[in-house]
């Protein structure tokens, strides 16, 4: 059976106590695992923005979906597809680097403009910034040194901008 | 004006029309048990939670208002779980108020703590811990508001005793009430999309074999006079589902009754080879499919739900609507008029002699004897209740044999007149929901019908009815067995009766029903039933239970078996051969 494609939804929710509770249970009945999930508020702070990335079939997604948007506290549901959207992602890990390595790594960190933001006798800790498979790439890399500690934010997400004719999408939502 | 937070809750419930409250009181919900005293509201003092919960049912299904029921923390909360699910799966209106520990005690295992919202959390369609007794109007108005508009279902407020506590500073407040709502998140669609609209009116127009497959948000919806008017103006028949009883009158010539599992042939075998079906406020449930994949092959879907995730999740539809029924259903009707669709409509006369046919041949049928040794029959019991109440009756059941057989028997020509747990199969609703349904409509009869396994389970409820002077009638068809597990194990296990045995004499339901102040009759033979009924038709001051000594044997039929096709219907004996 092939892997269950990555989906990716954006909720905007209420900034309320317990909302990230009632959408984490719509999940867990069905026994679906949420991949990852990144929980912010916007800038609007009535607001927070749930970005939760999911491995299930279309189908039941839709479902779900549909119910998570019963919520009374979920106000808007999007989904994004890779495709045609903008995906980031942090991580910061500690490495073994000690005296043959530690060239090696700092290099590596070099190439995929990360930063060293914390300096051991045998480790160092790095940070990355990138989209989620810029930092699977640099985890592989890294696990040839020995990770010590490893901790991923969880990706956020954000519609691509349309480039292509703005003008007459934006005539055809006037009144 | 200063209140403080227990006597804003009433003045909250006031405000939003509250008649009757059913609760019991404890610790945390103490402090507002003090202004009830003072209130015009009725306060009905409940043996067990469970019954405050399926009494605020049993209200809301009789009177289409929102019901509202008051218990303490802890395992009062627990208590009324099962009939806030009850109401989640059914759509009912209701809202719970239920106490808690103090603010500062939550999340300490405090004694009678729970976490109430998170137990409740996806039994509800919405629920809200109160943090401040500033926001118990709110909340109590964004409650009835949720419970009551779109999907209608239950509503729960858990409110921490230092909330409500006037000796707790915490508990002062600023009386106020709110004009206008704030939630961003829930803006229920109730006007159905023109386009979608006129492409249902297509649909019927074209359709030779259609069915109008009526649910209980007909009546959530208060959209039965739509419907007839529907119904009549393109001389389609209609099924109404367990849910949607009395939605449509089965008096009507159109009306098929009930389909699925229990349903009657002609309803059933009528879905099956339709091809359109006009659902309205229904949701495909399996007991109505039978085998999703085999029901209703020929057919395409008009789908009108007010929740938009009702449509597409078991049957894609061909026109989804999402909508208000009632409105949906007024539009529909007008752009019908409109392209003069019902006035040239294809040539029906042959499906409609089929669905007639059907309907002479394989009628709902049992025999009653008359001998000595002749047992009386649940369903003759049924009928001849149906034959000796009023028009209006009210009749509520558990859930089992004698709910299939009321579905079946009774005549239900009006919507709110048939209440029962549908969705979730609760047992023991019918007494409690009946007293729910009583003090809602005090001018009608409310009659339950109701099993003996079920009585067991809720019976002390009938000592609140006594003493609050509730006079409902409770027939028990008593067949000393959890009667539809027997027909399983009779039919799919090989007669092998695993722990379905409850026997027909323990209790002794006449001296228990005297016990609790109730008039106790029993009827064993046919010849008794007329007379007991009549004699529980003449008694108003007190609850009245008869304990219908019934046959242990029968069997609820058509059938069809969990997880076949609705092709395989099983008929009863005298019902007619089966086949198409």
């Amino acid at each position: 059976m092939p892997p269950p494609a990555h989906h990716i939804l954006s909720v905007l929710v209420e900034n309320k106590a317990g909302v990230l509770a009632r959408v984490a249970g719509l999940f867990a009945r069905r026994g679906f695992n949420i991949f990852s999930l990144a929980v912010a508020p916007t800038d609007d702070e009535r607001f927070s923005r749930l970005t939760i990335v999911v491995d299930v079939e279309s189908a039941p997604l839709e479902q779900v979906t549909k119910q998570l948007f019963k919520l009374i506290n979920v106000v808007k549901i999007t989904e994004l597809h890779p495709d045609d959207s903008v995906e980031r992602e942090l991580m910061i890990l500690t490495v073994r680097a000690e005296g043959g390595t530690r060239g090696q790594v700092i290099e590596l960190v070099q190439v995929f403009q990360g930063r060293i933001v914390d300096v051991g006798l045998g480790e160092l800790t790095v940070e990355l910034a990138g989209p989620p498979s810029k930092l699977d790439d640099f985890e592989d890399l890294m696990r040839a040194y020995g990770i010590v500690e490893l901790q991923r934010t969880g990706r956020i997400a954000l519609p691509k901008l349309e480039r292509q004719v703005p003008r007459l999408r934006s005539l055809g939502r006037v009144g | 004006m200063k209140l403080n937070g227990g006597q804003a809750l009433i003045r909250s419930l006031e405000m939003e029309g509250v008649e009757v409250i059913f609760g019991l009181p404890g610790g945390a919900i103490l402090p507002v048990y003090d202004p009830i005293i003072d209130s015009p509201i009725r306060h009905i003092l409940v043996r067990h939670e469970q019954g405050a919960g399926h009494m605020a049912e049993g209200f809301a299904h009789a009177t289409g208002r929102p019901g509202v029921a008051m218990v303490t923390s802890g395992p009062a909360a627990t208590n009324i779980v099962t009939p806030l699910c009850d109401a989640m799966m059914d759509s009912v209106p209701m809202v719970v108020v239920t106490g808690q520990v103090p603010s500062v005690a939550i999340g300490t295992d405090a004694f009678q703590e729970c976490d109430t919202i998170g137990i409740t959390r996806s039994i509800t369609k919405h629920n809200e811990l109160v943090t401040s007794a500033q926001d118990i109007p709110r909340v109590i108005r964004e409650a009835f508001h949720i419970a009551t508009t779109g999907r209608p279902g239950p509503v729960l407020v858990d409110i921490p005793k230092d909330v409500v506590d006037p000796r707790n500073p915490r508990s002062q407040m600023d009386w106020y009430w709110p004009e206008s709502l704030d939630l961003p998140g829930y803006k229920p669609t109730t006007r159905g999309h023109p386009r979608m609209i006129r492409e249902a009116a297509k649909l019927i127009a074209e359709s030779r074999k259609p069915i109008i497959y009526a649910g209980g948000g007909i009546i959530r919806a208060g959209a039965s006079e739509a419907l007839h008017e529907l119904a009549t103006l393109l001389d389609v028949h209609v099924v109404t589902t367990l849910m949607g009883r009395g939605c449509f009158p089965d008096s009507h010539p159109l009306c098929l009754g009930m389909p699925g599992m229990h349903g009657n042939y002609t309803a059933v075998t009528s879905m099956q080879h339709a091809d359109l079906l006009i659902t309205l406020g229904a949701r495909f449930d399996d007991r109505v499919t039978g085998r999703v994949s085999a029901f209703a092959p020929h057919a395409k879907v008009i789908h009108v739900d007010i929740d938009p995730a009702e449509l597409g999740k078991v049957r894609r539809a061909d026109v989804p609507i999402v909508g208000d029924v009632k409105l949906v259903i007024e539009e529909l009707v007008k752009v019908i008029r409109e392209q003069g669709g019902a006035d040239t409509p294809p040539d029906r006369s042959e499906w409609h002699r089929r669905l007639d046919d059907w309907r002479v041949k394989h009628p709902i049928h049992f025999e009653q004897g008359w001998g000595e040794d002749d047992k009386l029959k649940p369903q003759f019991c049924i009928e001849t209740l149906r034959q000796n109440t009023p028009e209006d009756t009210i009749l509520c059941s558990g859930v089992g044999q004698h709910q299939m057989w009321s579905s079946q028997i009774w005549k239900f020509d009006r919507p709110n007149s048939w209440v029962n747990s549908g969705g979730l199969g609760t047992m023991g609703f019918a007494v409690p929901a009946a007293i729910g349904a009583k003090v809602g409509q005090p001018g009608k009869t409310v009659w339950a019908v109701d099993g003996d396994g079920c009585f067991q389970m809720t019976a002390q409820e009938l000592v609140t009815a006594t003493s609050e002077r509730i006079p409902i009638k409770v027939a028990i068809l008593n067949n000393a067995y959890l009667g539809m597990v027997r027909q399983w194990q009779e039919l799919f296990y090989e007669e092998r009766y695993s722990e379905v045995y409850l026997s027909p004499d323990l209790p002794d339901y006449k001296m228990w029903a005297e016990a609790m102040g109730c008039v106790g009759l029993r009827v064993e033979h046919p010849d008794e039933v007329v007379p007991a009924i009549e004699k529980a038709n003449s008694i108003d001051d007190r609850p009245v239970v008869i304990d219908f000594r019934v046959d242990s044997e029968e069997k609820v039929y058509p059938m069809v078996p969990a997880g076949a096709s609705n092709d395989d219907i099983i008929l009863g004996p005298d019902q007619g051969p089966g086949g198409h």
